[in-house]
């Protein structure tokens, strides 16, 4: 590792040279290249990261506190609001259902085409959102595949909250699943085994050993998954039909006011969403904080 | 956290689940006298006010109220595709006939004579196709052929999927026309040289005011009458300055009833109600405040009228025989506009 750090044309220097610097402990580099890293990494991170952050709430307030209530109490707003909240209400616990399902059976068990399965849990990060909007279309759409059946039966999904909740379910599925797999394998399946042996039935063995086990990379999962099913904008665009009040979420809600040209309650709807992401970083942090311990020993269980 | 609160708190976060997946459900089917109307893009503050208006005319006078009308803005082109691909509209109030007649040539869902049941081509307003400069006109621009200068910068959306954009090219398709004498290679040329003075194509107007106005690319933002004057009211008279060219083509938005979702909603009277109020003089004086050209110039406030410049006005139907014509020539695929766009690398 430290022989790989080294500038190229050490190399050509004689073995005898060499030897006190392979000795330098980690961390001496010269104080020159720690300040520049740390800038580096700092000035990134500000710029990127958090400036345009705390320019969204700048703007938010740019007009006042009564203007900022008026933006998201108005009716459109808190329809959107309350449709967000639903979507990530209905989507997040299905997959936290069938990601807990899916990293049980890839963890605990050998099956054939396991890697298939693996694969196929990773394929919502590979695919483009707006893709993942327009498959549901393809399939439900007046023009698609079901489209007349479900005509004939009166069921709306595209353009309804339907189709809302089946695109974020897609976008969001690796989420929960991802955090899971690793963290079960490692665990490997002795504690289920044992507790199996002392003639615990299934479900008790699921709530008590397995569940508890992993709970933590679970509440990161859903932390995750939630955080991105309430900002999904791509696949839920192409689903939504833009209906006011109706289909509208929050993050096309922000897109709508900014082209109606009231940037204010535009950024104002945006901090919400920012909020959330606040919350969620503070809540992961509060996490490791907190119970550090317990998720460094359950990983290293 | 002991164990068993632990078990608890999935057990009730699974319950809280269901529960949600429930009432959404619920909520989904819930029914009520709500029309929907799918607009085009800078419709969006003239049909706010006409549909308080609506509201307020039609509870007065009938037993079977109407609770909200929903709208939905887009490009006219990709809402009519939504409609096509099973959006519920009761109405669609869209930028051009040619997206209409999409609408009823792909889903059926109205007759392919729908533009003759309403006067004045179901169009109870019109508009044109204006230049909005910066103030003070820094470039010069006084006519479409100030347009093709070597660095002027044009802001118009994209016609494929726009029909601002559509109108916006075929304006000036038509100047070239009559400019070159009908000289097809002269007038493709020109065409060619003003796209290639596009740096950015957006999808619908809306988009494309933005970039010119928020995000102060370009020098020229080719755009509807109505959607010139709205920029100027909202951001300041100080900033843009209108330039009226000395031909421009008059743009008709026509409004159409999609029956068979009306007849599956039940929402037939409403919605043929609702088109028809278009045209009465409450409406017409709404439309003339939010700058679009009403058919009944009398019913409206004369200074709203006094905005509107004279300008020489071709037709879709005298210069280019209609849109079930252009479409195809200049919009389909591999038509004009496919042939003449080079998007800048």
């Amino acid at each position: 590792m430290s022989e790989a750090a080294l500038p190229r044309r050490d190399a050509t220097v004689p073995a005898k040279a060499a030897k006190p610097r392979r000795a330098r402990p980690i961390g001496s580099e010269s104080r020159l290249v720690q300040i520049l890293l740390i800038a580096v990494s700092l000035g990134f991170l500000l710029l990127f990261l958090l400036l345009p952050l705390i320019s969204v709430f700048v703007e938010a307030g740019a007009r006042g506190w009564s203007a900022y209530r008026a933006a998201i109490t108005e009716p459109d707003a808190v329809a959107a609001i309350r449709l967000t909240l639903l979507v990530a209400s209905i989507a997040v616990p299905f997959n936290v259902v069938v990601g807990v399902a899916a990293a049980w059976a890839i963890a605990k068990f050998e099956f054939r085409g396991k890697n298939l399965l693996i694969s196929l849990i990773d394929l919502p990060f590979s695919v483009s959102p707006v893709i993942s909007g327009l498959v549901y279309v393809l399939l439900f759409g007046a023009q698609g595949y079901l489209g007349p059946f479900l005509k004939a039966n009166g069921i709306e999904i595209i353009f309804a909250l339907p189709g809302l909740v089946l695109a974020t379910v897609f976008v969001t599925f690796p989420f929960v699943a991802r955090e899971l797999i690793p963290h079960m394998q490692s665990l490997g399946s002795t504690d289920e085994e044992a507790a199996l042996t002392l003639g615990a039935s299934p479900w008790r063995v699921f709530f008590s050993i397995t569940l508890p086990n992993v709970k933590w990379s679970l509440f990161y999962g859903v932390l995750l998954c939630n955080a991105r099913a309430m900002g999904e904008f791509g696949a839920v665009a192409v689903v939504s039909g833009r209906i006011r009040g109706l289909t509208n979420t929050m993050p096309l809600h922000v897109e709508i006011l900014y082209n109606e040209y009231m940037s204010a309650a535009a950024f104002a709807v945006a901090s919400l969403l920012a909020g959330l992401t606040l919350v969620t970083l503070a809540l992961k942090s509060l996490l490791e904080w907190r119970y550090g311990d317990a998720i460094a020993a359950a990983r290293h269980h | 956290m002991s164990r068993p609160s632990f078990r608890r708190l999935v057990q009730s976060g699974l319950v809280l689940g269901a529960f949600s997946l429930c009432f959404g459900i619920v909520a989904g089917a819930r029914a009520q006298t709500e029309l929907l109307n799918v607009s085009y893009d800078p419709t969006r503050e003239l049909y706010r006010e006409i549909n308080a208006a609506f509201i307020a005319d039609w509870n007065a006078r009938n037993a079977k109220k109407i609770t909200t009308i929903r709208q939905s803005h887009g490009g006219s082109g990709a809402q009519a595709r939504t409609v096509i691909d099973g959006l519920n509209a009761d109405v669609v109030t869209l930028a051009l006939a040619g997206d209409i007649d999409a609408i009823a040539q792909r889903s059926r869902k109205l007759p392919l004579d729908w533009q003759k049941r309403l006067p004045d081509n179901a169009s109870p307003y019109t508009s044109t196709i204006v230049f909005l400069v910066r103030k003070g006109n820094p470039k010069a621009i006084k006519d479409w052929g100030d347009l093709v200068k070597p660095g002027v910068q044009i802001i118009t959306p994209n016609p494929k999927t726009s029909g601002g954009a559509r109108w916006n090219y075929l304006a000036a398709w038509a100047y070239a026309e009559k400019a070159f004498d009908k000289d097809d290679a002269k007038v493709r040329d020109y065409i060619g040289k003003l796209l290639a003075n596009v740096p950015v194509l957006d999808t619908g107007a809306r988009g494309a005011t933005t970039t010119f106005t928020q995000r102060g690319t370009g020098d020229l933002l080719l755009a509807w009458e109505n959607e010139a004057f709205l920029a100027k009211k909202e951001f300041g008279q100080d900033k843009f300055d209108i330039v009226v060219p000395s031909l421009s083509i008059l743009a008709e938005p026509p409004v159409a009833l999609v029956d068979a979702n009306v007849d599956a909603k039940g929402t037939r009277a409403e919605a043929q109600a609702y088109l028809e109020f278009l045209y009465t003089p409450k409406a017409q004086a709404i439309i003339a405040r939010n700058f679009y050209r009403p058919r009944n110039p009398e019913a409206a406030d004369p200074k709203d009228i006094a905005n509107f410049p004279k300008v020489d006005l071709v037709t879709i139907d005298g210069a280019f025989g209609g849109w079930a014509k252009a479409q195809p020539t200049h919009f389909g695929d591999g038509g004009t506009f496919d042939q003449l766009y080079k998007p800048a690398r």
